[in-house]
């Protein structure tokens, strides 16, 4: 399970609780998530933008 | 380095002490503008402050104060009280932020802001106000209304789930509930692109920005929805769908009203809903008039740099607006807190405040005249840069263009140019 971090905002998605009101279930890779998806909380930057967090 | 050389890069929050004070305990910094944000909260008490006027003067035409605060008396404040550039040092922006009276300075127009319109209900039924009074009130009420959507703006980009909620209940007045799925997930990803229905093109006014901002942000609000239950396996005629979850809570408060203070309330409260929601799109008109982003080789747009906004430092303009007009910085860091927001130098500035500019577009040749050469000045006479209206293309190119953008000097527009907040 591994985390991805927005740089603008810094909200992470963590895959092991996923998003669920984005659509994305606990346990959804962060793979699974689609490119054109943006950072839930600011918008600023998208999925390809985010990093890995540790 | 400041700490926010690239801010809309990076999501910089200050280091070191946090708590604003110096090692002795005694204040670093002084928020001058701390107390000014109470001031916010005369726009929620202004259907009581006319009645008051009314009572006081025994002139039924006091029930138009709200308009006449927002387009004459801010404005010509704008001007009297000037400009306020100051930022908070970055070391206190934490501790700012935190700092949870601003908060509540927020909260608190949501109860206000109610009492207003039920005291306008009760006004329009029980009264005895004539027609002209009546619509009087509910342009004042559109003030509130529309005020309030800004409030529900401050609120809806926050990630507390409380605060989030506060932001719908505010925009139920207006049935502007898609506002916070649109505004958050619609306007910030796309904004100063011509894809963007929130953000207005040179030449276009603001009577032909209206349809276009209104429905296009409606479709706008429906389909990020409809994707992302698309997601869940849902269908969009869903109570989850948030879109129709909002519009529930307003036609529930609509219902409410009319049941207890009769139907004679419904076509004021229309009235107020529509010029409430008229005012929060006259200031997303205003905002990124003309202002594009570029697209960069991979095809996507550059990001979202200070150059992308409209910004103004008039005091009167943002106390009102909680700081709204610290354009660039709210969109380089969404979720900053209002007390927190910063001025750049390099944005682009209006000649006054959101105040005398929403006057000024209201007359579409008085707006032309006003900013149209000030987009051109922004890009350096470098049109191919700008966000033009299809249609007016042929006309402002032909006053604006020619000459300048044969020059075509590759001037604003490119990546990086972050922002440097004093």
């Amino acid at each position: 399970m591994s985390r991805w971090r927005c740089p603008a905002c810094g909200y992470v998605y963590d895959e092991q609780h996923g998003h669920p009101h984005e659509g994305f279930p606990p346990g959804t890779p962060f793979s699974e998530v689609p490119d054109e998806w943006h950072c839930p909380d600011c918008g600023v930057r998208d999925k390809v933008d985010f990093e890995p967090a540790p | 380095m400041s700490a926010v050389t690239s801010a809309p890069d990076h999501h910089d929050l200050p280091s070191g002490p946090d708590d604003g004070r110096a090692l002795d305990g005694s204040p670093r910094w002084r928020d001058r503008k701390r107390y000014a944000w109470l001031l916010g909260l005369i726009v929620p008490l202004l259907p009581f402050i006319s009645w008051g006027l009314v009572e006081l003067t025994g002139l039924g035409a006091f029930w138009f104060y709200g308009p006449v605060l927002i387009f004459g008396v801010f404005p010509l404040l704008d001007l009297l009280v000037g400009l306020d550039a100051s930022n908070p040092p970055d070391s206190v922006i934490k501790w700012l932020e935190q700092d949870r009276y601003y908060r509540w300075c927020t909260y608190l127009f949501l109860p206000l802001q109610y009492a207003g319109l039920v005291f306008a209900c009760w006004m329009w039924s029980h009264g005895g106000l004539s027609v002209f009074e009546s619509i009087g009130l509910a342009l004042t009420v559109a003030m509130v209304a529309g005020v309030a959507i800004n409030t529900a703006h401050e609120l809806g980009h926050k990630r507390a789930s409380s605060e989030r909620w506060l932001s719908r209940v505010a925009l139920a007045q207006t049935g502007y509930g898609h506002f916070f799925i649109e505004h958050n997930r619609g306007h910030h990803v796309r904004v100063a692109t011509p894809e963007d229905p929130a953000s207005a093109r040179m030449g276009e006014s603001f009577y032909a920005f209206w349809p276009r901002t209104v429905s296009g942000s409606l479709r706008s609000a429906w389909e990020l929805e409809r994707v992302r239950l698309a997601r869940m396996g849902r269908r969009p005629w869903t109570i989850r769908n948030d879109a129709l979850s909002a519009w529930a809570m307003t036609v529930a408060l609509y219902a409410v009203l009319a049941l207890v203070f009769g139907p004679v309330v419904l076509p004021y409260l229309l009235i107020q809903a529509v010029v409430g929601f008229s005012l929060l799109e006259v200031v997303n008109y205003l905002e990124h008039y003309g202002l594009r982003r570029s697209r960069r080789e991979d095809g996507r747009y550059e990001r979202t740099a200070p150059e992308h906004s409209w910004n103004s430092n008039n005091v009167a303009s943002n106390v009102l607006l909680y700081h709204l007009q610290r354009h660039s910085d709210h969109h380089a860091n969404p979720l900053r807190r209002y007390q927190a927001l910063r001025h750049y130098d390099e944005a682009p500035q209006l000649p006054t405040g959101y105040a005398g500019m929403i006057l000024a577009a209201v007359f579409p040749p008085v707006w032309r005249r006003v900013m149209d050469h000030r987009v051109v000045e922004h890009y350096q006479g470098d049109l191919s840069l700008a966000n033009i209206s299809p249609r007016a293309e042929a006309r402002v190119l032909a006053r604006y263009g020619t000459a300048a953008t044969a020059a075509a000097m590759p001037a604003a527009g490119g990546e990086g140019l972050a922002g440097s907040p004093r």
